[in-house]
């Protein structure tokens, strides 16, 4: 990536990015082919190895992936891939997401669903506490309705509900 | 002839209990649980009618399947709301109404896209169910000659299609298709039972599901997209417009074309069966090249919303037929139903038509009767659906989050999924700006298995010579479509030049 600048027109070149992707895709390509080395490619007693296929699916990956890193780098250097102050917005929700979903396995789905769409409204869409905590308390409660009580559909929860008997 | 008539006399008993007023209320019930089951990622389609499939041991069969089918429609319909509102497609089918009905739900015309959607998969059904009662025994002996090689050549046409008509690079779209074949190769082999590409993980033993790819490409990717013009309100042109409905049907008779070609295209790729999802692909790519408006198709052209539902849903309808005529499910629903119909002591196949036939007949004229009520229910709600678009993005946006999350976790009631749809969310954001086409990929993890299977089947029973994939006409001519479709650029490039300097593309 390129240096920072702060500014509302600078950012990483799209250049860069596709470049960055089409080695991303390249290492992706050789650990697929060590996956199928590992296991056996060619053709055994009775058929094709399991790793036949991906073996070729690999190899393919990995020869256009050399194919885009070249007409990556021949592209124009100029246009941007995103602006800074682009990326900021998404990060703004990037983060929160992440957050969201990293505390999922520890605190089940509905306590940060709350906090998520508190977070939201609150942080990024400036409502009201009053608004904000019914859409937040609301949302998951109608989803513990349907889907726990009425299709008897289980989400995971988290030791609060454990404590609350749900 | 005879044959004809004699079927139409059963079809017309079959409308006779069909049309019992508790069979209607089923339908109706079954519509509305089958919408809002498809609107949830994660519990379209196959899921929904499996959850739903014990409440039906009380009824009689008759009644249960036509309950189970109207679920299904109603599934098919929510999948195309979320299609079009979200870029969310609820089923793999929905994935190619996204690239055009979102567009369209982006500039303000969701109530447009989602009548076309509704309406275009009406007929597309219609048609199929039209074609099951004419010619039904003749189809299930054109399907006895697929096999394995037969198989792969029509997963090998829908492949090729995309290389051959997407506009992205094709070192592009076939990086895309491949990291998707790989994604599917990933768990448990079928064939060897070998564990392959799981490095040790536990939690890849069951390999990547479809849905949370789609949910983290699509969905979350999309979201990501959006925010970087900050929380602007997304489709805040959209009108509330009760006549919406009525003025877009004005506007559909002139794509007759491309719904009867999807039609045909729906119902060959649904007996054969590869399935409605390559059929809504090729349905779109034939379409965009063959269509006036073809340059701008995934900016919001109303025909690449038409032909891709018409072909999925007459595929999904057709699919029925194999299943029924020769017990071979043609989509993981039509599997589901297979499996209810065991349970309910009856045997597919075609002994069923014989012995019995009252069922059957019911069925088909359910079906019919199913689509027409359907259709009317979710007609009168689409200017409700299409009002959702005003909600705020901040306090849609995490609502979508969590619709997702739970989508995710429902489909293998797996945490690890939600994390991977997060993954699949920063990789669909990533790839969409550097122009790789998702769809591909996203076919190859839904079709990847079934492709590899169809494949290793075809060369086993040859020996290991290639050569099995031409050694008879009906798989040569496939295979020859699918080597012309995935070079289609280069035909074009080469009659360019042989035409000399005022060259149309071809």
């Amino acid at each position: 990536m390129e240096q920072s600048h702060h500014g509302a027109e600078t950012g990483p070149k799209q250049r860069t990015v596709e470049v960055g992707t089409a080695l991303l895709t390249l290492v992706f390509g050789l650990i697929v082919l060590y996956g199928s080395i590992i296991v056996g490619f060619g053709w055994g007693s009775d058929g094709p190895q399991a790793g036949f296929f991906p073996f070729y699916v690999g190899l393919i990956i990995c020869v256009c992936s050399i194919i885009n890193l070249v007409q990556g780098a021949r592209e124009d250097p100029e246009p941007l891939f995103a602006e800074y102050g682009q990326l900021r917005q998404v990060l703004k929700v990037l983060i929160p997401a992440c957050i969201y979903v990293a505390l999922v396995p520890f605190l089940g789905i509905y306590l940060p669903s709350v906090a998520l769409i508190l977070i939201f409204m609150i942080w990024l869409g400036n409502y009201g506490w009053p608004l904000s905590l019914a859409v937040a308390l609301g949302v998951p409660a109608f989803f513990y309705i349907t889907l726990e009580r009425w299709f008897l559909i289980p989400l995971p929860k988290g030791p609060i509900e454990a404590m609350l008997g749900l | 002839m005879n044959m004809i008539a004699e079927n139409f006399t059963f079809l017309y008993h079959g409308f006779g209990i069909a049309s019992d007023p508790f069979n209607i209320l089923l339908m109706a019930i079954g519509i509305l649980l089958g919408v809002i089951i498809g609107v949830l990622p994660g519990l379209g389609g196959a899921n929904g009618v499996a959850i739903l499939l014990p409440l039906t041991f009380s009824m009689s069969p008759t009644s249960a399947i036509i309950l189970l089918t109207c679920i299904y429609w109603g599934a098919l319909f929510g999948g195309a709301i979320t299609s079009v509102l979200f870029n969310i497609p609820g089923e793999p089918w929905s994935v190619a109404t996204t690239f055009d009905g979102h567009p369209m739900a982006r500039s303000g015309r969701a109530g447009e896209a989602l009548t076309a959607a509704f309406t275009s998969s009406f007929v597309g059904a219609f048609f199929a169910i039209v074609m099951i009662t004419l010619i039904a025994p003749l189809v299930a002996q054109f399907a006895l000659q697929f096999g394995p090689a037969e198989k792969f050549a029509v997963y090998f046409l829908a492949f090729a299609s995309f290389v051959g008509m997407s506009k992205e690079p094709p070192a592009k779209t076939i990086v895309s298709m491949m990291i998707g074949f790989a994604l599917a190769a990933v768990g448990l082999d079928m064939v060897t039972g070998q564990l392959r590409l799981t490095f040790g993980i536990t939690e890849l033993l069951n390999g990547f599901d479809f849905l949370i790819a789609v949910i983290g490409l699509f969905g979350i990717g999309e979201i990501l997209l959006t925010m970087e013009e900050g929380l602007e309100f997304r489709g805040k042109a959209a009108k509330i417009d009760p006549k919406v409905v009525w003025k877009t049907w004005k506007t559909l008779p002139k794509y007759w074309v491309t719904s009867l070609r999807s039609c045909i295209i729906g119902c060959w790729m649904g007996i054969t069966p590869a399935g409605a999802t390559p059929a809504s692909f090729m349905a779109y790519g034939i379409a965009k090249r063959m269509s006036k408006n073809g340059k701008n198709f995934g900016n919001g052209e109303i025909e690449g919303v038409v032909a891709p539902e018409t072909a999925a849903h007459a595929a999904g309808t057709a699919a029925m037929l194999p299943m029924l005529a020769l017990g071979v499910p043609g989509s993981p629903t039509a599997a589901v139903l297979l499996g209810g119909l065991l349970i309910w002591g009856l045997q597919p196949g075609p002994m069923l038509f014989v012995e019995q036939a009252e069922f059957v007949w019911g069925l088909i004229a359910s079906m019919y009767l199913g689509n027409v009520v359907g259709l009317i229910l979710v007609l009168t709600t689409v200017p409700l659906f299409a009002s959702i678009l005003r909600i705020p993005f901040s306090i849609i946006a995490p609502v979508i989050l969590v619709i997702c999350a739970i989508g995710a976790y429902t489909v293998n009631n797996n945490v690890f999924d939600v994390i991977m749809m997060m993954v699949f969310g920063v990789l669909g954001y990533l790839l969409k700006k550097t122009n790789y086409p998702l769809a591909p990929l996203v076919l190859a993890i839904v079709l990847g298995d079934s492709a590899e299977e169809a494949f290793r089947q075809a060369l086993l029973s040859s020996g290991g010579t290639i050569s099995v994939f031409w050694s008879n006409g009906l798989v040569s001519s496939i295979m020859g479509l699918g080597v012309v479709a995935g070079i289609w650029p280069l035909i074009g490039l080469l009659f360019g030049k042989l035409r000399g300097n005022s060259a149309q593309p071809a």
